[in-house]
């Protein structure tokens, strides 16, 4: 049995252009929706799937704002059994801070009799992007971590996990408990189904505050990368513009001869 | 001193490794400080020859090689207490490597390791002392401006951040073999094996010199015999957008963008695709960009430098019978 655990950010679901808030210090989502990583989705599927075949349970957790709850509930829909929301101001929080806050709450849940086998965690957060918090987590716990996991499997005392590396499938072979960081593409999240929804509403979701201050994420500004104003020329419309597009081609030298 | 992870392939450094020693020198440059490399794992005799070639072009002298058979296989931790070895005993000031997988992935374990800040695709340094970086978020979408207090710098800098540049006085680049401390500890999570990938080569596609696109507009899996065509008479690599792999139209190593591949071809074709930010983080250093699209209003159009309005069920077959006829097949 191996009780899983998952962590997942709320973030702002932004397709077109990034608004900045007044003060610069964060993404104006006022006018978007909310969304996880697509990484964090396939952790979320790997962690219900893995929680069911070896008959533990699959937690789910975020720090963010009291809103986060929309997020908990959509894995909660989709198999996760509980949920733990660390209520704190996520902007004010590096990576460092973030791991130690999850790290907290893994003890403080060992302490009380659950212990996670497994920690998995998106590769990379879809808005800070900072490629380190499952990596912190393991050192903060004194755990092997691996990441950009597409898949994985439990086998025997450990876990088998792979990775699409520069020569092919690169597979780990890691002792348990462990932390992995999970990449979109080895597994399809699942859509939440209506009795998944209702069973979401009603499932245990535990707050908890920070035990202790963050140190910062170093974060001076915000801005907007220089955009170049459009320069697009249209070749053509329909088929028609054919002849002009191999002309193109041919001009830029990418027509094999 | 300034150390760069360098990451290495068949024939030497990777492209992105040579722009990172490049951004290095300029940032040492500004700092007065000088630029060494380190070279982590297996380094067959063709890559050894073409990575001192490089180095020795980008005037950087030395190489440190951490001697251990237990490196060869990629194992982070170890690579990271190797690089921080080397660290130490050069005193080095900046740590930076390629925002690669493993770019990331070793240097966030060196970061943890010295309990120091680290900045993930660094396409910036604002100040050197101390140090303050203009780094990609949101998919690089918007920029941050992030100061590095720490005793040492710890960054990885964004891919095509700038170009990899030749010095103006090349120097003869050697090896300096060193000795690291590596505990089984550090080895627990390795690859233990390398199979061929099954779900398709993104290789290929992060180093084709074309890439077709197809997005929704390709309407369907069966959508795709045209710009598959197109790709092959082009001699390039299919990319897609994320609906068409999470609709399961065609495998997710042909996705590009921010949970994708990021490509840097010469042309990219993008088919149907509405030009998404997080698409766009994966296409944007394409040197040239060709829309295809039926709304001249799509940011994939507006932000191309070419564009076709149109069909791609149309406009694609007519290029495709264009390109044959003027080659004569
Ligand atoms: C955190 C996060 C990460 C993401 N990562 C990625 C990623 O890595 N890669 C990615 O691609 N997306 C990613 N997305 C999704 C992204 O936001 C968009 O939803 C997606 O890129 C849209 O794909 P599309 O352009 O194919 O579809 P749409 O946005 O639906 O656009 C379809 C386009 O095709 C045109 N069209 C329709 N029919 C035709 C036709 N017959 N001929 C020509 N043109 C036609 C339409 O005018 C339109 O412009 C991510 C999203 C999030 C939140
Ligand atoms: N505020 C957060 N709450 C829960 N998990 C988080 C949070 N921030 C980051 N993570 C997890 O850590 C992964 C990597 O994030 P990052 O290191 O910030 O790029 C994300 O994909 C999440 O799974």
């Amino acid at each position: 049995m191996v009780n899983v655990l998952v962590c997942i950010k709320r973030v702002p679901d932004v397709s077109g252009e990034v608004l900045l808030t007044e003060d610069e210090m964060s993404v104006d989502a006022r006018h978007v929706g909310f969304t996880v990583s697509p990484h964090e989705e396939c952790a979320v599927e790997l962690a219900t799937q893995l929680a069911q075949s070896s008959g533990g349970t699959a937690t789910v957790l975020t720090l963010g704002p009291s809103e986060s709850i929309e997020q908990l509930r959509s894995a909660l829909a989709v198999g996760c059994s509980d949920g733990v929301l660390i209520h704190a101001e996520a902007d004010r929080y590096g990576p460092v801070d973030v791991a130690r806050a999850i790290a907290d709450v893994v003890r403080a849940r060992a302490d009380a009799g659950i212990d996670y086998g497994l920690i998995l965690l998106g590769n990379d957060a879809a808005d800070t992007g900072d490629f380190q918090v499952p990596i912190r987590l393991a050192y903060a716990l004194d755990r092997p971590v691996v990441t950009g996991i597409s898949t994985l499997e439990l086998d025997g005392a450990g876990v088998s996990a792979r990775a699409d590396g520069p020569d092919g499938a690169e597979i780990f072979d890691l002792p348990l408990p462990a932390v992995v960081a999970v990449m979109e593409g080895g597994v399809s999240p699942r859509y939440p189904s209506i009795p998944g929804r209702m069973k979401a509403k009603k499932a245990p979701v535990e707050t908890v505050s920070p035990a202790r201050e963050p140190r910062g994420s170093g974060r001076a500004r915000l801005k907007l990368p220089p955009r170049r104003p459009s320069t697009v020329e249209v070749l053509g419309t329909g088929p028609d513009a054919a002849p002009a597009v191999v002309d193109l081609l041919l001009e830029l030298g990418v027509v094999p001869s | 001193m300034i150390l760069v992870l360098v990451e290495t392939d068949a024939t030497g450094a990777i492209e992105v490794s040579r722009e990172t020693l490049t951004f290095a020198r300029e940032l040492g440059q500004r700092a007065g400080a000088p630029v060494q490399a380190v070279c982590i794992g297996a380094l067959p005799d063709g890559a050894r020859t073409g990575l001192l070639t490089q180095l020795g072009a980008q005037g950087i002298s030395l190489v440190y090689r951490p001697d251990d058979e237990r490196l060869n296989d990629y194992a982070a931790a170890a690579w990271a207490a190797a690089l921080l070895d080397v660290a130490e005993t050069t005193a080095a000031s900046a740590l930076l490597a390629a925002g690669t997988p493993r770019g990331n992935e070793v240097l966030a374990h060196a970061a943890a390791r010295l309990d120091v800040a680290m900045a993930a695709n660094v396409v910036r340094v604002d100040a050197p002392a101390p140090f303050v970086v203009t780094r990609q978020v949101v998919g690089g979408a918007a920029w941050e401006e992030m100061q590095l207090p720490d005793r040492v710098a710890v960054l990885s800098v964004a891919g095509h951040a700038c170009d990899a540049q030749a010095a103006p006085a090349p120097v003869e680049a050697e090896i300096v073999a060193c000795t690291p401390k590596i505990t089984d500890h550090d080895l627990v999570a390795r690859v233990a094996r390398v199979e061929g990938s099954v779900a398709g080569d993104a290789g290929a596609l992060t180093s084709a010199r074309v890439v077709v696109g197809a997005g929704r507009g390709a309407g369907g899996p069966d959508g795709f015999a045209d710009l598959l065509e197109l790709t092959q008479l082009l001699g390039g690599a299919l990319g897609v957008s994320r609906v068409v792999t999470s609709l399961g139209w065609r495998p997710h190593a042909e996705q590009v963008g921010q949970t994708g591949s990021r490509i840097a071809p010469d042309l990219y074709v993008a088919c149907g695709i509405s030009g998404a930010i997080q698409h766009w983080a994966g296409c944007q250093s394409a040197k040239t960009i060709l829309a295809v699209n039926t709304d001249a209003d799509a940011p994939m159009v507006t932000k191309a430098h070419y564009a076709v309005i149109g069909d791609l069920h149309e406009v694609v077959p007519a290029i495709n019978a264009e390109l044959r006829r003027r080659l004569g097949r």
